[in-house]
């Protein structure tokens, strides 16, 4: 019988490029949202803080 | 005597008086501001290059196969994993000892990212092991210390997050950080001091044992995810700096209001 390794490289991969592009992914949009909510207009003009 | 806070109080960080300029977390925003973007086009770059190198021209293994176009993966997020916790036991011991500003959100920050490099290392590991041992998973040195790293890294994420007390789950989660490290040199040696499936190092300061035409994809691989760590780091550590200052933000309309 003989021994396919595709399905397991693939699989390892996957794992790997779905993590980190994952990570990535969250990470990004988490400080998208909170450096928009912090120079927000409605968040300076309650504050002035800047 | 009482352990210092690790969380910054309201005001320090705001005031570069008395404090590194680094320390000042508007100052490390905008550095970190300018590099995020080039650090994370570095790094996805050299893990592009690795990873095809690695898989569509490296040779294969004369032991192990097509299998070993998996250790590309596996063994830089082994490596940084490692690198990565002591990284954070560090940030740790600065917060901690010298109340270092961004040291606390340095450890907040590292820990998602090096728990999730721990949790590729593994499944890469186990999915590499199966066809390799024939097993997924063995309880061996090497393997059961990684996975002590794993769930290190999740203690040090759930008393960030679960503690009632956010100072004292931040100082708790340092703690956890610092103890931690007696892992690291276990997980290192594990390999020479007990019986394991794991092989030794092939690349030590002395030199490789890895032909030139696998070890040039493992390093511009690793280059990648060394550059990829640092940038979510980055990432990471922008975004608890814009979230505390929002806090702070409302703590002070809240005492001008009362």
């Amino acid at each position: 019988m003989s021994f396919d390794p595709l399905p397991f490289i693939v699989a390892a991969y996957a794992v790997t490029l779905g993590g980190l592009g994952g990570l990535l992914v969250w990470s990004l949009v988490r400080m998208r949202r909170a450096e928009q909510a912090l120079d927000g207009p409605a968040e300076r003009a309650l504050d002035g803080d800047k | 005597m009482a352990a210092p806070d690790l969380i910054d109080r309201p005001g320090d960080h705001l005031s570069a008086r008395d404090l590194h300029a680094l320390a000042n977390p508007l100052r490390f925003t905008k550095l970190a501001t300018l590099l995020t973007p080039w650090l994370l086009a570095l790094g996805l770059g050299l893990l592009g290059a690795g990873l095809v190198k690695g898989v569509f021209l490296a040779p294969p293994d004369y032991l192990q196969g097509e299998v070993v176009r998996i250790l590309y993966v596996h063994v830089p997020s082994a490596w940084f994993a490692l690198g990565g916790y002591l990284g954070m036991a560090i940030a740790a011991m600065a917060a901690l000892v010298w109340r270092h500003p961004l040291a606390a959100l340095s450890v907040r920050a590292i820990a998602p990212v090096g728990a999730m490099f721990a949790a590729i290392c593994l499944v890469t590991g186990s999915i590499w092991g199966r066809p390799t041992w024939g097993t997924w998973w063995v309880w061996d040195g090497r393997l059961t210390s990684m996975l002590v790293l794993f769930l290190l890294y999740l203690g040090v994420i759930a008393l960030v997050h679960l503690h009632e007390d956010r100072a004292r789950g931040l100082k708790m989660a340092g703690y956890l950080a610092i103890v931690g490290t007696i892992n690291l040199p276990i997980i290192k040696f594990s390999v020479e001091w007990w019986n394991t499936l794991h092989q030794p190092a092939s690349i030590r300061l002395s030199g490789s044992s890895i032909h030139p035409d696998m070890l040039t994809p493992l390093l511009l691989s690793a280059m990648g995810f060394l550059f990829l760590f640092a940038s979510l780091v980055l990432i990471r550590m922008r975004t608890l700096i814009a979230e505390q200052r929002i806090e702070m933000r409302a703590l002070r309309r809240a005492a001008r209001a009362g």
